[in-house]
C-alpha cells in the first residue's frame, strides 16, 4: 500500500504528479540545455528545476522566491522536453510553476502590463517609439518590479542594440483590413498580427501579406487582436492569457476564415496552445480546441500550398536560424528552409546547432543579462562562420537578439524574416 | 554538520564568491545523482583550477570536512550523494580539452570534460576514444575515470581504464600528485593512474588525464538480431565469439526494454519478440566489415533470430545507438522508481544470469527487465517498483541481494561498470572477501589519513587514524 501524503496547494492549478515523479534524473536533458550549458551548474539544468518542483509539490519545500527564482532562469526553449526518453517536460514544469507563484501572491506590476496594456493595442500604439518598445515587453515594469533597479551601462547599450531599425509607422496603420487575392482565388486566411511584428518589424509583416495574396489568399487583417499571449504565459499570469485567448477567439470566429496565420513563431505557439489552456473551460474548450487547429505559421501554410514559382532571384549567402517556438513548440522545421530554397541565386547555407536557442526568450536581456548573452554569443559563433549575407528567422525575439549578436560579434549581416526574402523575389519579377 | 563562516569565507578566497553555493535551491540541486538516493550537502564550491581544487583541500582536511567530487551525477551508485554532509565539489567548470596529440596519439584533458565532447575533439583529427558509456553526454572525464566506465563497444575496445595513460590529482591534504605520461611503456613506480581509476573520488581528486586514443575505424555495419525465445538471443553471445568474431558491441534488450524504448522513439523495433540483440561490426576494410556482419547475420539465424537487418545508413545507425542509450530512461515511466544494477559475469555465463535473473523476477513478483553489454558479460537487471509501498521496498532488496548472489555464484561480480557507491556496500564483502577490503583501508588510509575524500562510500567506514 503507497500511503499519500496531503499536498500543498489545495484548489490551485499544479502540474500533476504524473508530470514530475518519473523523472529519475539521469541527466540525459543536460547537455541539450542551454542555461545548464552556459553556468554548468546543476541548478540550472532542467533535471535540477524538474527536482525543486517535485520537492515543492509533494510538500517537501517551501514556496521561497528563490525556488520560483529558478524557474524564472529557464529560457523555456523546450530542448529538454524533447530530449528526455521519459516524455517529462521540465520546460513546462518551470512555466507552470511560474503560474502557481501568480496564484499564490499575485504580483500587482502583472496587472498593469497583461490586463491593461497589452489589452489595449491602440495605448501602445500612441506611444513615442522607445516608449512603445518598453511597453510592449513591459520592460521598465518588469525591471521595476524585480527590483532591478540600476540595469548595468553594458546591459542598457545591449538594450538599444536590440533594436531593429524603429517604423514610424505601425504595421497595423498599413496594412488593409482586407487584401484580395491576387490570382485565383484559394483560401479565405486571418493575419495574426502580433505585437512585435505590428510594432517592431512592419516590413516583414507587410511582406507577409504581399505573399499571401500573391498566392491566391485574401487576407483579413483585424483591427482588434490582442496580445497572443505568450508574455504572460513567461510570466506566469495564466489568468491573463485566458483573457487574451477567449478575446482572440471570439474575434477570429466572426471572421469566417479558412486558417488563422501568423508570422511570429511566438504568437503561433501561443495560438496554437489556446485549446489546451483552455481544456478545462466547459464554454471555451470546444471554441478553443477549433481555433488552435486552424493557426498555422506563415512557413508552414505556404509549404502546405502549391507556391507561384517567384522569378526574382537573391544572390546571397542566407543561414537560418531555427526560434525555439517553431521548431520544438511548433515542430515546424523544414518549411522555412523550403522557401528560402524556392528563391533563384539563394545559397542556403546550415550553421551547426541552428535550432539551439539565441537567448532571447522575451526579457532574459533584463533579467538574467549574462547568461542570455552568454547563450548568445555560442549562437553567434555558430551564424559567424557560415559567413552571411542575411540571417533568416521568423520570429521577432529572435531577431532582436540576433541583431545585437551581430552587433557584439561585429557580423555585417541582415536579418530578416524568411517571408521577406521570398517578397523581395515576388517583387524583383515586377521590375 | 556546519560549515563555519570563517572557513566559508577562505572558500570564497579561493574560487570567487559566486562560485561557493549555500542556497537552499543550490544545495538541495547537488543532493542527488543519477539514482533515487539523496542528501543535503553543506556547502557547493565549483573549482576553476588544479590550484584552486589544493587550495580547497589542504583547508578541507585541516577542518576534517568531508570532499564529494562530483562530474554530471549521472552515476548509478550513489556516489556523488553527500551523505553526512560535506562540502560537494563539482569539476564541471575545468571542462578544457588541452590538447589532442596526433602524433602520440592522445588527448590531455581536464577532469570536467565532458565525454562526448572528447570524442567530437578526437575524431575531428580522425582519431577515435573508444570508451562510450550510454550516458556519453551526460557523464564527465573524471566520473568516467573514477567509475571506470565501461559502454557497448567495451567488448572490443576495453573500457575507460584501458585508455588512462596519466592522471592529475589532488590529494586530501592539498598536495598534487601527477602520475604516467605520453609513453606507452612505463615501469616507474606504481602505477597511480590505473590506481585513480575505479576509485570513486575517494583517493583524490582527478583534475587533469592524459587518455590514449586510437585509429578511427572507417567502416561500421550495424545489425540488429530478432528472437522469439530470450534464451537464443542470450546464447547468441557466445555463439559469435566461439566463432572466433568480435565484433565492436553486441547489446541485449528484453522483450520490456524493446517495448518501452519503441514507445518513446517510434523506430520500428520489433516490439513483438522477447529480445533483440545489436550487433556493430568495424574496421579499416570495407568487405572485411561486411563479411563479418554478414557472418555474424547467419550465426544468429543458425541459432534462432527470427529475423536480422543491418542499418542501410548512417541516420538509421545513429537512431539505433540513440535508442539504446535511452533504454534506461524510456523504462522510467513503468514506475515511480526504478532501480539499475550492473552484475558482470564471465561471458559464457550469460545465459544462465539471464535465466536466473528472470526468476527471481517472477519468484518476487517484481518487473525486472534485463538489458546491457551482454557481449562482455555485464547486464543491466532493472527492477521497476514504488518505493512509497514498504512491502515493494521489501521484495526490491531481497531481489538485489539474490542477483548479486547469482552474479557472485556464476563467477562474476556485483558491478561491471557502474561501482560500488553507496547502494552496492552492503555487499561489497560477500564479492571481493575481508582481505580485500582490509588491504584497500589501508591504501586509502594513506592517501586520505583524515577520511574527508568521499566517506562512506565504495569502502565501509573505518575509525580515523590513530597517530592524527
Ligand atoms: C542513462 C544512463 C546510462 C548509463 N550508462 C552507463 C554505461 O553504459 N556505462 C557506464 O560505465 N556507466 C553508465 N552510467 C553510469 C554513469 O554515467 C557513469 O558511472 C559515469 O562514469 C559517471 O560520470 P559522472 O561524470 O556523471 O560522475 P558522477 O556521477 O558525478 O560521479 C560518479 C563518481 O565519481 C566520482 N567522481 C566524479 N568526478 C570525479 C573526479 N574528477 N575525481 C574523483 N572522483 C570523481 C564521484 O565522487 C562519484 O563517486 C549510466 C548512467 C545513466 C544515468
Amino acid at each position: 500500500m503507497v500511503v499519500e501524503s496531503p499536498k500543498p496547494f489545495p484548489n490551485m492549478e499544479v502540474p500533476t504528479e504524473d508530470e514530475y515523479l518519473y523523472c529519475i534524473r539521469c541527466g540525459a536533458c543536460l547537455y541539450t540545455c542551454p542555461t545548464y550549458r552556459e553556468t554548468v551548474r546543476e541548478t540550472d539544468s532542467p533535471r535540477g528545476r524538474i527536482f525543486l518542483a517535485r520537492k515543492l509539490l509533494d510538500g517537501s519545500e517551501e514556496i521561497t522566491p528563490n525556488l520560483i527564482e529558478q524557474m524564472y532562469r529557464c529560457l523555456a526553449c523546450g530542448a529538454c522536453n524533447v530530449a528526455c526518453a521519459v516524455g517529462n517536460k521540465p520546460a513546462d514544469i518551470a512555466l507552470q510553476l511560474r503560474w502557481l507563484a501568480q496564484q499564490v501572491e499575485p504580483a500587482g506590476w502583472k496587472e498593469v502590463v497583461f490586463h491593461k496594456t497589452l489589452t489595449r493595442p491602440g495605448l501602445m500604439e500612441a506611444g513615442t517609439v522607445p516608449l512603445r518598445l518598453y511597453q510592449l515587453l513591459g520592460f521598465r515594469t518588469v525591471a521595476n518590479a524585480l527590483r532591478i533597479t540600476s540595469l548595468l551601462p553594458r546591459q542598457l547599450r545591449d538594450m538599444e542594440r536590440q533594436l531593429p531599425g524603429i517604423p514610424a509607422r505601425t504595421a497595423r496603420s498599413q496594412i488593409a483590413e482586407v487584401t484580395p487575392a491576387m490570382g485565383e482565388h484559394r483560401a479565405r486566411v486571418g493575419f495574426f498580427l502580433g505585437c512585435a511584428q505590428n510594432l517592431l518589424f512592419t516590413e516583414g509583416s507587410k511582406a507577409t501579406v504581399r505573399v499571401l495574396a500573391r498566392n491566391g489568399n485574401q487576407v483579413i487583417t483585424p483591427r482588434s487582436a490582442q496580445c497572443c499571449g505568450m508574455p504572460a504565459i513567461g510570466y506566469g499570469d495564466w489568468d491573463a492569457l485566458r483573457a487574451f485567448a477567449r478575446h482572440n477567439i471570439e474575434l477570429f470566429e466572426k471572421l469566417d476564415v479558412d486558417f488563422i496565420v501568423t508570422d511570429c513563431a511566438t504568437c503561433g505557439s501561443s495560438l496554437k496552445e489556446y485549446g489546451h489552456y483552455l481544456a478545462g473551460d466547459p464554454v471555451w474548450a470546444e471554441r478553443a480546441a477549433d481555433f488552435s487547429a486552424r493557426v498555422k505559421d506563415i512557413s508552414e501554410y505556404l509549404s502546405s500550398l502549391e507556391l507561384v514559382k517567384p522569378a526574382g532571384r537573391i544572390k546571397a549567402r542566407v543561414t537560418y536560424h531555427d526560434p525555439c517556438h517553431l521548431v520544438r513548440a511548433q515542430e515546424v522545421r523544414d518549411q522555412p528552409r523550403q522557401l528560402l530554397q524556392m528563391i533563384e541565386g539563394l545559397e542556403l547555407v546550415e550553421m551547426n546547432e541552428a535550432d539551439w536557442c539565441c537567448g532571447s526568450a522575451g526579457t532574459q536581456i533584463i533579467t538574467h543579462y549574462e547568461t542570455s548573452m552568454g547563450v548568445l554569443d555560442k549562437k553567434m559563433a555558430n551564424v559567424a562562420a557560415t559567413e552571411p549575407d542575411y540571417v533568416a528567422s521568423g520570429c521577432p525575439g529572435c531577431q532582436m537578439q540576433l541583431t545585437l549578436g551581430c552587433k557584439r560579434s561585429g557580423i555585417q549581416a541582415d536579418i530578416v524574416h524568411p517571408v521577406q526574402l521570398l517578397d523581395r523575389a515576388y517583387q524583383d519579377e515586377q521590375d | 554538520m556546519a560549515i563555519c563562516t570563517a572557513v566559508v569565507k577562505q572558500l570564497q578566497a579561493i574560487v570567487g564568491r559566486k562560485y561557493v553555493l549555500d542556497s537552499r535551491e543550490d544545495l538541495l540541486c547537488y543532493s542527488f545523482d543519477g539514482t533515487f538516493a539523496e542528501f543535503m550537502p553543506d556547502l557547493v564550491v565549483e573549482p576553476g583550477s588544479t590550484e584552486e581544487v589544493s587550495a580547497i583541500l589542504k583547508l578541507a582536511n585541516e577542518h576534517e570536512i568531508p570532499i564529494i567530487a562530483r562530474g554530471m551525477g549521472s552515476g548509478l551508485a550513489a556516489g556523488t550523494v553527500p551523505f553526512g554532509g560535506g562540502i560537494v565539489l563539482p569539476l564541471n567548470r575545468m571542462d578544457a580539452i588541452l590538447e589532442i596529440d596526433p602524433l602520440n596519439m592522445t588527448a590531455t584533458v581536464e577532469a570536467g570534460v565532458i565525454t562526448f565532447d572528447l570524442q567530437t575533439a578526437a575524431e575531428c583529427h580522425n582519431l577515435f576514444y573508444p570508451p562510450d558509456p550510454s550516458s556519453i553526454k551526460h557523464s564527465t572525464i573524471g566520473g568516467n575515470i573514477a567509475c571506470n566506465a565501461g559502454g557497448p563497444r567495451c567488448l572490443k575496445y576495453g573500457v575507460t581504464g584501458n585508455y588512462v595513460m596519466g592522471v592529475t590529482a589532488v590529494l586530501a591534504d592539498g598536495r598534487i600528485i601527477k602520475s604516467g605520461g605520453k609513453t606507452i611503456k612505463n615501469v616507474t613506480g606504481y602505477n597511480f593512474a590505473q590506481l585513480f581509476t575505479g576509485s570513486e573520488g575517494t583517493l583524490g581528486i582527478i583534475t587533469e588525464a592524459i587518455l590514449k586514443l586510437v585509429s578511427k575505424p572507417h567502416y561500421v555495419r550495424t545489425a540488429v538480431a530478432a528472437f522469439d525465445s530470450l534464451d537464443d538471443a542470450s546464447r547468441t553471445v557466445n555463439a559469435v565469439l566461439s566463432a572466433g568474431i568480435v565484433p565492436a558491441t553486441m547489446e541485449l534488450m528484453d522483450e520490456t526494454a524493446i517495448i518501452c524504448i519503441e514507445e518513446a522513439m517510434h523506430l520500428g523495433l520489433p516490439v513483438d519478440k522477447e529480445a533483440i540483440l545489436i550487433i556493430e561490426a568495424d574496421g579499416f576494410d570495407q568487405d572485411g566489415v561486411r563479411h563479418e556482419i554478414e557472418a555474424i547475420a547467419r550465426i544468429c539465424q543458425d541459432t534462432g533470430a527470427s529475423s536480422v537487418q543491418v542499418a542501410k545508413d548512417e541516420a538509421e545507425r545513429a537512431d539505433l545507438w540513440r535508442a539504446r542509450r535511452s533504454v534506461g530512461p524510456s523504462l522510467a515511466r513503468r514506475a515511480p522508481n526504478k532501480l539499475g544494477e550492473d552484475i558482470s559475469v564471465p561471458r559464457s555465463q550469460i545465459p544462465e544470469a539471464v535465466r536466473r535473473i528472470k526468476e527471481i523476477s517472477r519468484r518476487l513478483e517484481l518487473p525486472i527487465v534485463v538489458f546491457g553489454h551482454a557481449g562482455d558479460g555485464n547486464l543491466h537487471p532493472n527492477i521497476l517498483f514504488d518505493q512509497r509501498d514498504p512491502d515493494q521496498w521489501d521484495r526490491v532488496q531481497r531481489a538485489v541481494t539474490e542477483i548479486f548472489a547469482a552474479a557472485v555464484d556464476l563467477g562474476g561480480t556485483l558491478s561491471g561498470e557502474h561501482g560500488v557507491g553507496t547502494l552496492k556496500l552492503p555487499y561489497l564483502e560477500s564479492d571481493v572477501g575481508r582481505i580485500s577490503i582490509e588491504v584497500q583501508q589501508l591504501i586509502k588510509r594513506a592517501l586520505d589519513p583524515k577520511g574527508i575524500l568521499n566517506p562512506g562510500k565504495a569502502l565501509p567506514l573505518m575509525e580515523p587514524s590513530s597517530h592524527d
